[in-house]
């Protein structure tokens, strides 16, 4: 038995496994990949609560250049998933870059615009927004959540694989106007699922009072949070940013909550993938726009008429006059996954796409994926085909999210 | 006479005569995590040692399973296609995937017994 990883290539990237053989891409080979990086130069970072990981049954993998969990021993992935979206999940997401955006002179949205086509301007005290950073190509850089916290503060959440890119080119693009504070010294712990807010207010009760997209700041043990409701599995939930110091403590306090559970990136990427969220450097990258990564509505309408992001005149020609390629979602017929990588062809066996990223979606108890398709067959409902192992299998262009999504709207 | 060996890919096989059942070890499964989708190969294929006979995929990942011995397939596992999560139960019990009629009895001494399978997954 031999393992097909082609389409994990964030960890293919940082692994020199040596090993002939190699199995499972969150199997047993990890350990033989964990040796490998101790032999080599790379020092893995760890994040405030790796310890509190293996203690609880963590397998560790490398991952964006952290030690962190793909999975726990006394579930595994289909179950970490299905707790999720039943229960409450605890994700450490702290390898993510997070960071403060100042204005030198007034607001550090007219400058962060300059770069991003969403509409950050008019974000009011405690609203965040999803958007991209963009380059002259109208490429993604990365994609990230703004948030505001005062006339001349933004907080910003972007990639942990992309953060020196990222704040690289901020401060290069923006760095006359605008200083920018990275805070690694604060961890990010994401609590989801439709037991999250109950599970949270027993230690922050204000929380509850947010709204999708909102957020706020509050004390805990005499530490400033930061908690915003918000998440990557499509269920409601917080993303809440500690202090290094207090957030293992926090994170067994939730724990004692027996409908809390620790999750690891196993199940986050099946869950973001259910709810048809893009995952950077697989459905997204510097050569993909918003436009054809079906993202347009990243792209505000007051920056359209403005027309003065970075990469305005490919997005503006692309919104007037289509795409060559856009992604979808495909719901492949059988009950085979298809992963990452797999060619997409039409009925006579010619190549109209890819899929970008996909896998078994634990809640839809099928295979789901999604992938960029040349724009005739990008209509939900098209029948195409997926080269599988040198077999054409039916599978269908289909809307995103696969399963319902359950935001706190109001 | 009955034995059971296994290969360096992780598959076992348990002859009986000139009938081999061959499976994914429990080693492999744990490594594999929760299966969700099993490729069995046909009845009739005739497949060489080495060559791939049928796929196991976990939430995350794809396995081929490769032939621990050359031969023809004259039967398969059915219950593993509805039932996927059967390789995790019982791997070297009920979840085996295919018996092969063997072709050349020689090529079995490339296998492991139990106790060198282990020595090997120990060393891994």
């Amino acid at each position: 038995m031999r393992t097909n990883r082609a389409h994990m290539k964030t960890l293919r990237s940082q692994r020199q496994s040596g090993a002939r053989l190699i199995l499972g891409i969150f199997g047993k080979d990890n350990a033989l990949d964990n040796t490998a990086e101790k032999m080599n130069t790379t020092v893995l970072h760890k994040t405030p609560l790796h310890a509190l990981h293996v203690a609880r049954g963590g397998k560790m993998v490398p991952f964006a250049g952290y030690d962190m969990p793909v999975q726990y021993a006394d579930m595994g992935v289909l179950k970490e998933h299905l707790h999720t979206r039943a229960a409450a999940g605890l994700f450490d997401v702290s390898h993510m870059g997070q960071a403060l955006l100042v204005g030198k002179d007034g607001d550090p949205a007219v400058a962060l615009e300059k770069i991003v086509p969403g509409d950050i301007t008019s974000l009011k005290p405690g609203q965040m927004r999803y958007t991209v950073l963009l380059n002259d190509d109208g490429g993604i850089i990365d994609d990230l959540m703004v948030t505001r916290w005062d006339e001349t503060t933004l907080y910003l959440v972007v990639n942990a694989a992309c953060k020196e890119k990222d704040f690289d080119y901020i401060e290069q693009s923006i760095g006359l106007e605008t200083t920018l504070g990275p805070m690694p010294e604060r961890a990010l712990i994401a609590l989801q699922g439709p037991k999250a807010a109950e599970a949270l207010s027993a230690l922050l009760p204000d929380a509850a009072q947010l709204t999708f997209m909102t957020s706020y700041k509050t004390a805990y043990n005499g530490r400033t949070l930061f908690v915003s409701r918000s998440g990557y599995t499509g269920e409601d939930g917080f993303e809440i940013s500690v202090p290094e110091d207090t957030a293992a403590a926090f994170t067994e306090k939730l724990l004692e909550n027996d409908a809390v559970r620790l999750i690891g990136l196993g199940a986050r990427d099946s869950l973001r993938l259910e709810a048809g969220l893009c995952l950077y450097g697989h459905d997204l990258d510097e050569e993909t726009t918003p436009v054809e990564a079906s993202l347009k509505w990243v792209v505000a309408k007051r920056r359209r008429a403005e027309k003065n992001f970075a990469g305005a005149d490919v997005i503006m020609q692309q919104l007037a006059e289509g795409t060559e390629r856009l992604r979808v979602g495909i719901r492949p017929d059988g009950k085979a996954p298809m992963r990452e990588g797999t060619e997409l062809v039409d009925a006579n066996g010619k190549k109209i796409g890819v899929i970008t990223s996909g896998g078994f979606g634990p809640s839809c108890d099928a295979p789901v994926a999604m992938g960029y398709v040349d724009a005739a067959h990008a209509k939900t409902g098209t029948e195409i085909h997926a080269l599988l192992r040198g077999q054409m299998r039916p599978c269908t262009v289909a809307a995103t999210p696969f399963i319902q999504q359950n935001y706190k709207k109001d | 006479m009955s034995q059971v060996l296994f290969s360096e890919d992780h598959e076992y096989i348990k002859i009986e005569d000139d009938i081999g059942t061959v499976g994914i070890t429990d080693f492999a499964q744990k490594a594999l995590g929760d299966v969700v989708y099993v490729e069995l190969p046909k009845i009739g294929d005739t497949v060489e040692k080495g060559g791939q006979a049928g796929v196991v995929e976990s939430v995350k990942s794809a396995s081929e399973i490769y032939s621990p011995v050359s031969g023809e397939i004259v039967e398969i596992n059915e219950a593993l296609t509805s039932d996927p999560a059967q390789v995790n139960s019982d791997p070297e019990g009920a979840a085996w995937f295919y018996k092969i009629k063997i072709a050349n009895d020689t090529e079995l001494s490339s296998l492991k017994d139990a106790a060198a399978y282990k020595a090997f997954t120990d060393s891994l």
